[in-house]
């Protein structure tokens, strides 16, 4: 579905093959446990067994000795560092409780909090040289969740720590709540007294992970001279050299990250973890090495998404929603830095809302510190929010898509922020899943119900930076920095050649290590077919530019007197004179000597997404399985720029929301261990589990974008919770407030077990 | 991680005679449930004993009478392919067609799910709806019994150090007997059972009156039930929704789980009942149309 009149674009709406698909799927590409180098060694980390511990004393001297081990490092190989705040790109966290994640201080603040590395001739004498470690823990309680951390007699995970209160000062007592933040507009208790309806509810949902197949690793070698070599996979290699530079105290140019091909991220590899244990453990015994982990290790030592407690009350009056209070608190896990502002900023954007009042509290527990997790924050705030607009729509007889868009936002409305919409899709987004054969079709038989839901995500801009180099022959090659997750070396490669009126099969793109082009900011907040493609476009500028200027001297006239048309250049007032792009590119040596084009950008408009999701599910009563029978998503993407890429998106944030909604979640005894740290009982749906998901491409271009482009990979996960929830409703007439609506919960709310 | 030894004993005597080693063993079927155990450092052996290579346990036969037995080592995917048994034994094939996915069943075996001894077995409560033996061997020569009496705990069986388990033997079925196994994962794959049941139900000539059955649950207890008061109190029933709720109340308080990240205690009970009840009543289509 276009919604305006689309230029004539010869190469954006195609579907080329992707320049890094063969290697992938014939097995060649390299990921980061791939890169075997000359000595390399292998290391293990030692990682606590309690989830919340002081710990008194650390003993390597037995490991140090044993046979094949070469280094051991504990926290105290780190440097002092401040307390500067990192940005990461999606998630910021101070440098210091970065580098107390990486290697524990003084207390080990979840279980499997990394206490040790070692490094050995093979893995396996690593593996055996951990246990001779000896480390003196007084265990704690542990707190597990944000209700319990928030309560004044709350054990502390650090006694120094005070809330941020919404006037900017500190709270007298240490708390466990780092941050308060509010926003507030209006007046909601007066429209609360003049509505018809207000509806209020709590909701919890729980910690989730990304779920990605390749786990994190990493592979360090520190060069006597003092430079810093890193190979790992990453969404960011220029954060990971960021963080690198602050975490070890070393110039910024002396470290070189070389992003190895990425098995997934959604956020999740974008912070550190391995990395500088390694690069310390390099250093120490003076050979390259290398650390991976397992997935148990990944479920509790890396960034899963928080979990947290919502309260929310919403009015409506005369079919619109007058007044929407929520509260959100989010598990930061370890250390601060939940996506709760995301969340708080996010949730009510699809919809004009003049009475609110906002209160969003970051709060820390025993868990391994959040990162981020496509769209962070929203689905969980979605997920009340949405259910009581489900709520309200139904109370008022009104049918729940009608009345999204009677509340939609558009160009103008100022979101809770007080930031003004510019040019969106939201009302285009609800009239298409409305339009949708989907959702136009009956819903039939028992047991069965149908939801929606809609959802909302900023998208982010940020700092990229190519280099395109034009070829004798008339191919380029783009050198880019952006980690390729979801087929953005094509999306460039698209871009550019639109740019250039030239085939996409003659640009070639390459994404280089830290020390080859100019800064990028983290393939992360949706940005990179967006930004790096606004910078794609800047760097194909530059090269009509130049070869305007060549083209005028070759022909010796001025430049305003030559074109760049459709790939060819072209005397404005001579036709005789035209040269194709590769005719003046075999003339380079003569015309001034290699063409570069070059494009920096800070992109600072990226196109909000929305998205609006129909689901029909059936819940076995006497089981508690809920199936998805059919899924349609209908998402405002800017302009598609790869269709396929672009529907791939949107049905991979479908499954995850799926998943989360359904049966994900960090199971903790209560000890604070994680329970089921495998694939095998943290249940990501199987393809068997999911319907073919249809989708449809709503294009209301994004004016800050040449080409119209949106960021399209967040949003979709953003409204599958609270549609299947809404959906559940429908089937069974009960409202499910917690997550995940497993079987286990169906039944025992269904039929009051206990 | 220790070194293992490995041996690939040929015959059930060289089999015996590594047992007697006096060295801590473990038994390498297909290996799927062992050497991840191994590997994750849940289990420690000082040798691991192929049982791949001995015949009686890669073959598996009709006797005269109907019955089925089957080595120990068959791998699921030789059994479910078998057009014979897929018709005269479809409660086989449930449990078969139900444990992991093609790679797995290429590999895994009965003796091999047995062996292992988990509560939530998929191939136990059929086995024992089926009414199926076993036939152990040692040095001191083989003895039979009943599955239901093989396990006395999580991870645990009556095998004595010396002995292994050679067959499976499922018993020829009664005309007018039909038997059904399923089981609750919150997946469609990939899982390990919340519940499973295992349920048989033999009519008279005529078809209206149960004159036995047969019902076992799994992973409701630190082993497999065979709820053998559940089956008793069909017989001399008619099949209707009265007497199969019966049967299904008197499984569920049979059940003795525990909670823990694949269910709680009110849902395994709760689940134990809704199961034996529809497992009862595809049993009683199967024993109509035989
Ligand atoms: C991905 C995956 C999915 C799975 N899905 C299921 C499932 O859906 N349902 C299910 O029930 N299980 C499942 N399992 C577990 C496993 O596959 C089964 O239990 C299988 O039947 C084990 O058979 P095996 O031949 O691989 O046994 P092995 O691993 O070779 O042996 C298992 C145990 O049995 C013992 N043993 C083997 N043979 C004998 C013998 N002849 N006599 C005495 N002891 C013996 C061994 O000593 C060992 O302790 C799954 C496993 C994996 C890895």
């Amino acid at each position: 579905m276009t919604t305006t009149e689309k230029p004539d674009y010869k190469v954006i709406g195609t579907r080329p093959i992707r320049p890094d698909g063969v290697e992938k799927v014939t097995g060649k590409a390299l990921y980061g446990a791939d890169i075997h180098l000359p000595d390399l060694v292998q290391g293990a980390v030692l990682r606590s067994p309690h989830a919340h511990a002081r710990i008194l004393s650390i003993d390597t001297s037995a490991a140090e000795a044993m046979p094949g081990v070469l280094a051991v490092v504990t926290h105290s190989d780190l440097p002092v560092v401040a307390d500067k705040v990192l940005d990461m790109g999606e998630g910021a966290s101070t440098a210091s409780d970065m580098s107390k994640n990486v290697l524990a201080a003084d207390k080990a603040l979840y279980r499997g909090h990394a206490v040790a590395g070692v490094a050995a001739t093979n893995v396996h004498d690593a593996l055996t040289a951990i246990e001779a470690i000896k480390v003196e823990y007084e265990v704690l309680p542990p707190v597990l969740n944000v209700q319990d951390a928030m309560r004044d007699d709350a054990p502390l995970l650090d006694a120094s720590r005070h809330t941020k209160t919404p006037t900017g000062e500190e709270s007298e007592n240490a708390s466990n709540v780092a941050a308060h933040n509010r926003f507030e507009g209006g007046d909601v208790e007066a429209a609360y007294a003049e509505a018809d309806v207000v509806v209020e509810r709590e909701f919890d949902t729980k910690m989730v992970h990304q779920g990605y197949i390749e786990p994190h690793n990493g592979t360090a070698n520190w060069n006597s001279d003092g430079t810093l070599t890193v190979w790992t996979s990453t969404q960011g290699a220029f954060a990971v050299r960021g963080a690198l530079a602050e975490l070890l105290q070393l110039p910024v140019s002396r470290i070189r990250v070389i992003p190895m091909e990425i098995g997934g991220g959604f956020g999740g590899k974008i912070g550190v973890y391995l990395e500088p244990v390694a690069a310390l453990l390099s250093r120490k015994c003076g050979r390259p090495v290398q650390l991976t982990m397992d997935r148990t290790d990944v479920f509790q030592a890396t960034g899963p998404t928080s979990g947290g407690h919502m309260k929310g009350k919403i009015a409506v009056k005369d079919g619109k929603i007058t007044a929407a209070e929520v509260s959100l608190a989010f598990e930061a896990g370890a250390f601060p830095g939940s996506p709760v502002m995301a969340g708080a900023m996010c949730m009510l954007s699809p919809y004009e809302v003049e009475n609110f009042k906002v209160d969003a509290y970051d709060v820390v527990v025993n868990k391994p510190k959040v990162a981020a997790y496509r769209a962070p924050g929203a689905p969980n705030a979605s997920f009340c929010v949405e259910q009581l607009i489900d709520e309200l729509a139904r109370e008022t007889g009104a049918d729940p898509l009608q009345f999204r868009l009677d509340n939609s936002a558009h160009e103008g409305t100022r979101m809770i922020t007080g930031v003004a919409h510019p040019r969106i899709g939201q009302e285009e987004t609800v009239q298409a899943a409305q339009a949708s054969d989907h959702y136009q079709s009956p819903i039939e038989g028992p047991n069965r119900g149908r939801g929606v839901a809609g959802g909302f995500w900023f998208n982010a801009g940020m700092q990229s930076s190519v280099v395109a180099s034009v070829n004798p022959d008339g191919t380029v090659n783009l050198i880019e920095g952006s980690t390729d997750i979801g087929g953005t070396r094509a999306a460039l490669a698209m871009q550019l050649a639109e740019t250039l009126g030239i085939e996409y099969d003659s640009v070639r793109p390459t994404v280089v290590d830290t020390d080859s082009v100019g800064h990028n900011d983290v393939t992360g907040g949706s940005r990179t077919a967006y930004a790096s493609g606004q910078a794609v476009y800047e760097a194909g500028l530059d090269i009509q530019q130049q070869m305007v200027a060549r083209a005028a001297q070759l022909w010796e006239c001025e430049a305003e007197d030559v074109e760049f048309v459709d790939g060819a250049l072209r005397h404005t007032s001579d036709s005789e004179k035209t040269m194709t792009f590769a005719e003046l590119a075999g003339k380079q040596m003569e015309t001034g000597g290699p063409l570069q084009g070059r494009g920096s950008v800070v992109a600072r408009s990226p196109g909000a997404a929305f998205g609006v999701h129909v689901v029909d599910v059936e819940v076995d009563p006497d089981t508690g399985k809920v199936d998805i029978l059919r899924y349609t998503i209908a998402q405002d993407v800017g302009t598609a720029v790869h269709p396929a890429y672009v529907e791939g998106q949107m049905q991979g944030g479908v499954v995850q929301g799926i998943g989360w909604a359904l049966n994900e979640e960090y199971y903790y005894g209560e000890d604070g261990r994680m329970e089921n740290a495998s694939f095998l009982d943290y249940r990501m749906p199987t393809s068997l589990d999911l319907p073919m998901i249809d989708t449809i491409i709503v294009e209301v271009p994004n004016p800050g974008h040449p080409y119209g482009v949106r960021g399209v990979g967040e949003v979709p996960i953003v409204p599958p919770l609270a549609a299947i929830a809404n959906a559940v409703h429908d089937a069974t007439g009960h409202r499910f407030t917690e997550l995940p609506i497993s079987p286990r919960r169906v039944v025992e709310e269904l039929h009051n077990l206990q | 991680m220790k070194e293992i030894d490995y041996l690939a004993p040929s015959s059930l005597g060289e089999a015996y005679a590594a047992l007697q080693n006096g060295k801590t063993s473990a038994f390498l079927a297909g290996g799927t449930d062992i050497i991840v155990q191994l590997r994750e450092g849940r289990k420690e052996v000082d040798q691991l004993i192929d049982v791949k290579h001995i015949p009686e346990l890669m073959s598996y036969a009709w006797t005269d009478d109907g019955g089925l037995v089957i080595g120990a080592s068959v791998p699921f995917a030789e059994i479910y392919e078998d057009d014979e048994i897929v018709r005269r034994l479809p409660c086989v094939i449930d449990c078969a067609t139900l444990v992991g996915g093609i790679q797995i069943q290429s590999r895994a075996c009965f003796g091999g799910n047995i062996g292992n001894s988990g509560p939530a077995a998929d191939t136990v409560p059929a086995l024992i709806a089926l009414g199926a033996t076993l036939t152990l061997g040692s040095a001191d020569g083989t003895r039979d019994l009943p599955l239901e009496d093989f396990f006395t705990g999580p991870g645990q069986n009556v095998l004595g150090p010396g002995e292994l388990i050679i067959t499976i033997n499922v018993p020829p079925q009664p005309a007018n007997s039909g038997s059904f196994f399923h089981r609750f994962i919150p997946r469609n794959e990939m899982d390990i059972a919340v519940v499973n049941v295992g349920a048989r139900i033999d009519l008279d000539a005529s078809g209206e009156r149960i004159e036995g059955a047969r019902i076992s649950v799994g992973a409701v207890a630190p082993v497999p039930l065979f709820v053998a008061a559940a089956g008793d109190a069909l017989v001399g029933e008619t099949p209707t929704e009265d007497s199969f709720a019966r049967a299904a109340d008197i499984a569920a308080e049979a059940a003795t789980p525990i909670t823990d990240m694949r269910g709680s205690i009110a849902q395994r009970v709760h689940l134990t009942r809704v199961l034996t009840y529809r497992a009862l009543d595809r049993a009683l289509e199967r024993a109509r149309e035989a």
